[in-house]
């Protein structure tokens, strides 16, 4: 029970700690060890109605909460942060399109997302436009009703495995992000001059499908461009105002998953003739861990309240949060492999992969430094 | 005027004015803070209108030690003190004559509370405390001394806990007013920081008390003291968060209008670390208004917040170089005042036991 929550939110949390749990912690190890996409996840997720939780009733979705959907995300994560990706790069493609999306767009596009019908994907990233986005090269050349789009995309999660994709592209190519026009794929895997590689060999979250995607002359309508043309920065930046707190809440779910994990071992791992949570090393790092775990889930949860409340500091508090959990699980993850010792190193104890899944919380939607400049900024300048 | 714009306006009035002599050691005398609070209705936050209090609760009253300790820890610490391990316990424990009695006097400030529970030889290990209550006739005889209790020498009243037999539960809680026969505080220690708060020795010889300033009953004594440290580590998380926005402040203001700082990086993370740290203390104040059990938030947010506070006025004065190494400057001050935090109302070493016992050695011998 927690006070944070309402009571749809209380239910909604039980039910997705159960499936979670049963359904999905068994196979995390697996998902992690072959690095195939999960598609039974994705059936799971389905059948459950799990893709709805980040869409308004009117689109078929289920709440549209930002706090019911990442207390989703937290629970699948603290079972396999492989799968809580799918449910959140599933809400990433779908904010450009609730955000910028006209009322006939949305009612087009949204509904077979909350569905789980088609997954959905998000495409800004470029080999040479990380944290720079404005420098990217991918364009968008207007040829009568259509958009032709040139150019390469990289690091796409659920980019070889996505129907529906928002990608960025820049209509105007002398400019830099005011250049910047966001486009919607439709059944983007039969899609004439799209090409999605498979990106292999990461560190952590393996069982995510992360593409490259190649764009040669990929013909898109215009009715499929999202807002004006120009405006996709101002797209993608709000998009980052929702999709910081849910990679908040995929690190919370980590760290909450290792720290319960060190915690039921302590208990039974017995040394010197007696449990080793009676000692008092672990239980200093154990209660650190509960701390800097407490502080990622309250940075988390007021990001969402802040979402759901249209809250005007909504971008200052999401980078917070995402600092803040994502640096928490890396943490949290170290540690409980060192409560774990010798066997926190071997796969056949989850805090491994743990820790390596922690990893790209601190990487993706912005890495920490970036977000730590755009704090910074924001306090010596506003 | 609502409680918040109420303490807005002593902050203004009486806080800020009087920080610079305060934190110099020269400034007001706690009970005279404490009436100054009182005369705007700040000086019962927690106590029911009835007794005379503005009956605000725990998240606001968090929030008016936040803002006291942004401006000055010395006025927080007091407030603090008086507000919560000072007043609580008797609202928690009272009998309604107890409460009758004292609450009006510290809910209008005409007194000020303090808590007397540590020892030379018991400070993290409470339990171990030797301060004997014997019994005379109907009521005791207090002897024994404390050691570190905030407000000694100002307070018009102390809870003292006191043995009335042996183990945990041979402790017990008593209202010994000020001006007792035998009751005598030491000199205030020249401590490193907090230099506006008093902080002494008291000292029991023979005191005597009525049974009818028995709090809690014989034996309740360890339980009463645990209760108020779960508020009281609720107000000093609070006067954490509030000397760590004060070290940002600090910075801000040394990168002035061009916003110039040397490694912004820090003063983000610094920033972070502040709003996590007050979304926890508010967290387990709202627990506290709701009734819940709160030991365990409590617990989390004095660890963190308290951390918290000492980094950021590490960083402060790292990035108010040079002016900070001046003893007078606001980090300065902050850079001294924030490591009593992490000692006071539990060490974060007990803060963690605290912790690591509710996930770990509770469930264990269950």
């Amino acid at each position: 029970m927690d006070v944070r929550l309402n009571e749809e939110q209380q239910l909604i949390r039980e039910a997705v700690r159960e499936l979670a749990q049963q359904r999905i912690a068994p196979r995390a190890r697996e998902i992690d060890a072959t690095a195939d996409f999960p598609w039974d996840i994705v059936e799971l997720f389905r059948s459950h109605d799990l893709f709805a939780l980040p869409f308004p009733p009117e689109y078929g979705g289920l709440s549209g909460s930002a706090l019911t959907l990442n207390v989703a995300i937290e629970e699948v994560a603290k079972a396999c942060a492989s799968s809580a990706l799918i449910l959140a790069v599933q809400a990433l493609g779908g904010y450009p399109i609730m955000i910028a999306g006209s009322a006939d767009q949305k009612q087009r596009l949204l509904p077979d997302l909350a569905s789980g019908k088609k997954l959905a994907a998000y495409a800004l990233t470029e080999p040479g436009a990380g944290s720079d986005p404005g420098a990217m090269e991918t364009r968008a050349t207007r040829q009568g009703d259509d958009y032709v789009i040139t150019g390469s995309k990289i690091w796409i999660t659920d980019g070889g495995v996505a129907d529906t994709i928002v990608v960025f592209a820049k209509t105007d190519t002398k400019a830099r992000s005011r250049g910047v026009s966001a486009f919607v794929l439709e059944n983007a895997r039969q899609l004439k001059g799209l090409t999605a590689t498979e990106m292999h060999g990461k560190l952590g979250i393996r069982g995510s499908n992360t593409a490259e995607l190649q764009f040669d002359e990929v013909v898109v309508p215009a009715a499929n461009r999202l807002g004006d043309e120009g405006g996709g920065f101002g797209i993608a930046m709000r998009v980052l105002d929702r999709s910081r707190p849910g990679v908040g809440a995929q690190a919370l779910g980590i760290a909450q998953g290792a720290l319960d994990y060190a915690v039921a071992y302590a208990r039974e791992r017995r040394q010197f003739g007696k449990a080793i949570a009676e000692f008092q090393a672990i239980q200093f790092m154990i209660a650190d861990m509960e701390a800097q775990t407490a502080a990622a889930r309250a940075m988390v949860y007021h990001a969402s309240q802040l979402i759901d409340a249209h809250d005007p500091n909504v971008t200052h508090f999401a980078a917070l949060a995402k600092l803040i959990a994502s640096d928490a699980a890396m943490k949290v993850t170290t540690d409980a492999v060192q409560v774990l010792g010798g066997y926190g190193y071997v796969n056949e104890y989850p805090v491994e992969r743990m820790m390596r899944d922690a990893k790209i919380t601190q990487i993706y939607e912005g890495t920490n430094q970036i977000q730590r400049l755009v704090i910074s900024r924001s306090l010596l300048h506003d | 005027m609502s409680t918040e714009e109420r303490y807005v306006a002593f902050i203004d009035e009486v806080v800020r004015p009087g920080a610079a002599a305060m934190q110099a050691g020269t400034g007001a005398r706690p009970d005279e803070l404490v009436r100054a609070a009182g005369d705007r209705g700040l000086a019962g936050l927690l106590v029911p209108a009835e007794y005379g209090g503005a009956d605000a609760g725990h998240l606001v009253f968090a929030r008016f030690i936040e803002a006291v300790a942004r401006v000055c820890a010395s006025s927080a610490v007091i407030l603090d003190v008086h507000l919560s391990v000072g007043s609580e316990p008797l609202l928690l424990f009272g009998s309604p004559q107890q409460l009758r009695r004292h609450l009006p006097r510290l809910a209008s400030g005409r007194w000020t509370g303090a808590f007397a529970l540590t020892e030379p030889g018991s400070g993290s290990d409470a339990a171990a405390l030797s301060t004997r209550a014997e019994r005379d006739g109907a009521g005791y005889r207090l002897t024994g001394t404390k050691a570190f209790i905030t407000n000694c020498g100002a307070a018009g009243v102390y809870l003292v806990m006191a043995r009335t037999g042996p183990g945990t539960g041979g402790i017990s809680a008593f209202i010994v007013e000020a001006g007792s026969p035998g009751l005598r505080c030491g000199e205030p220690l020249h401590k490193m920081g907090l230099a506006g708060s008093w902080t002494g020795e008291l000292i029991l010889d023979g005191v005597p008390v009525g049974a009818e300033n028995l709090l809690g009953g014989e034996g309740m004594g360890f339980h009463v003291a645990m209760a108020a440290l779960d508020g009281g580590r609720v107000g000093i998380s609070a006067q954490a968060v509030g000397i760590a926005q004060g070290c940002i402040d600090d910075i801000l203001t040394a990168a002035g209008k061009g916003g110039l700082v040397t490694d912004g990086e820090l003063l983000a993370e610094i920033h972070a670390r502040t709003v996590a740290a007050r979304l926890l203390t508010a967290h387990a104040a709202r627990l506290a208004d709701l009734g819940a059990p709160v030991t365990r938030d409590a617990a989390i947010a004095k660890l963190y917040a308290t951390d918290t506070c000492v980094a950021a006025a590490h960083a402060a004065v790292e990035l108010c170089a040079p002016d900070s190494a001046r003893s007078d400057h606001p980090a300065a001050i902050r850079f001294r005042d924030s490591k009593a935090a992490q000692i006071y109302e539990g060490t974060n070493q007990i803060q963690r036991m605290v912790i690591a016992r509710a996930l770990l050695v509770d469930q264990l011998s269950a």
